[in-house]
């Protein structure tokens, strides 16, 4: 029960940890580290001064303290049963990482980094940031422990994610736009870095994910896995039994490892990682790392990623900033090639049907990167039903909700903007076309296939199902 | 034996430090990178790092970045940069590939020592690479006889100094300064202090890169540094299109620097 509820602070029982990676951070062969010389020394005080935080009773007594009074931690588990109607008649379990403060799972690590942080001594922070979520977490956790924070985002992403900038400057963080390469997560992992290598005396970089070199895959993995710890014990709660199917979106991979973790020696539960597939994997238009790409190095450790010929890395495409990224942490390569979990594609639209199927079915607005996993259940639930048997029962983490990406869906679904009428508009009723109608009126929307329409604004139970 | 290091054993002999430029193939394009590496090469550069295009340099600054950038887009790689090992060979320098590792790794480490071995390569500069992760390029270049040249840093222990020099052969590297490549108005001491430090540890030359923009600079490094290494002015001066007649005048800038500096021990 201690996740459930939380004990006096500090006397708590380490849950058991995955034997990998090895002391230097190698997960079978992926991981370890490939950065330049001028960065060991700050991961290898990061890897001490964390081993020796992880086990300290007053760290662990104060990381409880914010998860539960900050946070709001333990994080909810919601059955929803009209959104199950789409998936195959399975029993759907939401893991509701988006009631947490800020918004997703993001916040889990970064008050962990934030104390390590604390601990060595460094009074700023850098990150890196994709949707925004990661860069909002980092920011509100600067602003909670007066540490000075520098952001560093791609351009592109600024542009998807307005509302996150927004949220950073708000809470004191500079948000840097990056210009160079793709505009989007990788470069700013490369900015990130350069920051870092220039100012390591005084900063630390908290990183958004499971990726980078060691120690960030294995310390931000037991920063997440109160995801699963506590869904393992809620599921077991509410259900009497373990769920069927763990499913969770990857991008780094912070989220899927942090629920994947608790139930990796639970061999009867199936690992379902849904990577971002865009357009589709075979249109070479996605960012699916590990089911479209191969194993090198990327941002300081070995694992699979997009690259060519050359080994250069291939930009992905993703209608999701936060999974737009070509690589992978390597745990999640390793437990790929263990056959311990699978990895599936799941495209924008599929993504976007099933964003819009939660809103409709269950008054819940996920985050476009989350929407993947729901897919992922909405596919895997209707291929456990066409096999026969029990009803199975699905275990999602609903990573992060979807505020951040109303902009992004409006457009998608074709939903009018907030604005006053235009002239465009004035020209349109001359010519006898009607102006904007306005928020969800666009007499224009394209339907999305098997998305709720206009037309059908409460959706019916078989919403989604003709796709 | 090691090319690299009888090459600046040579210039110490003449009390001087080595010259070593370094330029990207593929910028402007793969004939042009070769014309500027030749140019280096005649206003006096000693050793030519020949730089392998790679889409996420997160050692380089904004300037190698830039240049870099336009060679990726090209779909330059690998592949390219024996041609430009051979030219700079053939025009009297000594060539040291300078490449971040997944090129190398997707290249294919044994194959890609074989190559740049049969074009006449010394041997490679591996900037994301410690040697604590290269098991298979200390094979590989075991078995070929190349150079491998990792990277000190200021920040290094003296642990990890001495456990770092132990796997070079050629010359030891020396990041002068913490942070990212780019010219810079001052070379400061930090530099002068890691190289005293790693002389304790190892009897390689050491040479300094990160900073260095002018013959001045290169005077002032020279004076404590086995060899000077520049890369971010010239990569300016062929973004600012001064072709190679602008390198060769840098060359010529740079090497009279390093030969100010007079007797050295
Ligand atoms: C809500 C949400 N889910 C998932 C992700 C993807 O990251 P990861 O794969 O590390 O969980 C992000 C990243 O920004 C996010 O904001």
């Amino acid at each position: 029960m201690t996740a459930l509820h939380p004990p006096a602070p500090g006397v708590r029982d380490l849950p058991a940890r995955p034997e990998w990676p090895d002391a230097t951070g190698h997960f079978g062969p992926y991981g370890g580290r490939f950065v330049p010389e001028a960065l060991i020394a700050a991961l290898d005080e990061l890897t001490e001064a964390y081993e020796a935080m992880r086990l300290d009773p007053a760290f662990l007594a104060e990381f409880d303290r914010l998860q539960r009074d900050y946070t709001g931690r333990p994080s909810a588990l919601t059955d929803v049963p009209r959104f199950a109607e789409h998936c195959g008649g399975a029993r759907v379990l939401l893991k509701r990482e988006d009631l947490n403060h800020t918004g997703s799972h993001k916040i889990n690590n970064v008050l962990g980094q934030a104390l390590l942080t604390q601990r060595i001594g460094k009074s700023r922070v850098i990150a890196e940031t994709g949707a925004g979520q990661h860069g909002v977490a980092t920011a509100t956790a600067a602003a909670l422990m007066g540490l000075s924070c520098t952001i560093y985002m791609g351009e592109e992403d600024t542009r998807r994610q307005a509302l996150n900038v927004a949220r950073m400057r708000l809470l004191g963080a500079e948000v840097i736009p990056v210009t160079t390469g793709s505009r989007t997560l990788k470069d700013a992992i490369n900015e990130a870095f350069r920051d870092w290598v220039t100012n390591v005396a005084t900063t630390n970089y908290v990183f958004g994910t499971v990726a980078g070199p060691h120690p960030f895959p294995a310390m931000v993995r037991d920063f997440q896995r109160v995801i699963g710890d506590e869904a393992r014990e809620q599921v077991l709660e509410r259900c009497g039994r373990l769920p069927d199917v763990v499913l969770a979106c990857v991008g780094g991979g912070s989220n899927a490892i942090g629920i994947f973790t608790a139930f990796v020696p639970d061999a009867a539960v199936r690992l379902v990682g849904l990577e971002a597939g865009g357009d589709g994997v075979q249109t070479g238009r996605h960012a699916a790392s590990i089911t479209g790409g191969d194993p090198g190095v990327l941002h300081g450790a070995r694992s699979y990623l997009l690259q060519d010929e050359n080994g250069q890395t291939i930009e992905s495409h993703s209608i999701s900033a936060g999974l737009d990224y070509p690589g992978v942490g390597p745990e999640h390569s390793y437990l790929h090639d263990l056959g311990r979990a699978e990895y599936r594609p799941v495209t924008d639209e599929q993504a976007m049907e099933a964003f819009a199927l939660l809103c409709r079915t269950e008054g819940i607005i996920p985050a476009i990167e989350s929407a993947h996993a729901l897919a992922g259940a909405m596919q895997v639930g209707r291929e456990l039903a066409e096999q026969g048997g029990s009803q199975p029962l699905l275990l999602v983490n609903l990573s992060g909700r979807g505020d951040k990406d109303v902009e992004t869906a409006s457009a998608w679904f074709g939903l009018g903007d907030h604005t006053a009428p235009t002239d465009a508009d004035d020209r349109a009723v001359e010519a006898g076309r009607g102006a904007d109608p306005g928020p969800g009126l666009d007499t224009d929307q394209q339907p999305t296939e098997g998305a709720v329409s206009n037309d059908d604004a409460v959706a019916g139970p078989d919403a989604g199902q003709q796709a | 034996m090691s090319r690299l290091q009888d090459r600046i054993s040579a210039a110490r002999a003449e009390g001087r430090a080595a010259l070593i430029a370094y330029l990207p193939v593929g910028y402007p394009d793969v004939p042009g990178s070769i014309e500027a590496m030749v140019a280096a090469v005649e206003g006096g550069a000693d050793v030519v790092e020949v730089g392998v295009p790679y889409s996420d340099p997160g050692m380089d600054g904004p300037t190698i970045q830039q240049a870099v950038d336009v060679a990726v887009r090209a779909g330059i790689g690998l592949r390219d940069v024996f041609g430009a090992v051979r030219a700079v060979a053939a025009a009297g320098a000594v060539p040291v590939v300078m490449s971040y590792w997944n090129p190398i790794e997707r290249y294919g480490v044994d194959r890609f020592a074989d190559d740049l071995a049969a074009a006449g390569g010394a041997g490679a500069i591996t900037p994301d690479l410690i040697p604590d992760e290269a098991a298979p390029w200390l094979a590989a270049t075991d078995r070929t006889g190349l150079d491998r040249v990792f990277l000190v840093a200021p920040s290094s222990t003296d642990a990890r100094l001495a456990s770092t020099v132990a796997a070079c052969r050629g010359f030891v590297y020396a990041a002068s300064t913490m942070g990212v490549t780019g010219t810079r108005a001052t070379v400061g001491d930090a530099a002068e202090r890691l190289v005293t430090r790693t002389r304790q540890v190892t009897r390689l030359p050491v040479c300094v890169g990160l900073g260095v923009s002018d013959g001045d600079q290169a005077a002032e490094v020279g004076a404590f540094a086995d060899g000077v290494i520049v890369g971010s002015a010239y990569v300016r001066t062929l973004l600012d299109g001064r072709g190679p007649d602008g390198v060769r005048a840098l060359s010529a800038d740079l090497a009279a620097g390093v030969r100010r500096v007079g007797a050295r021990t």
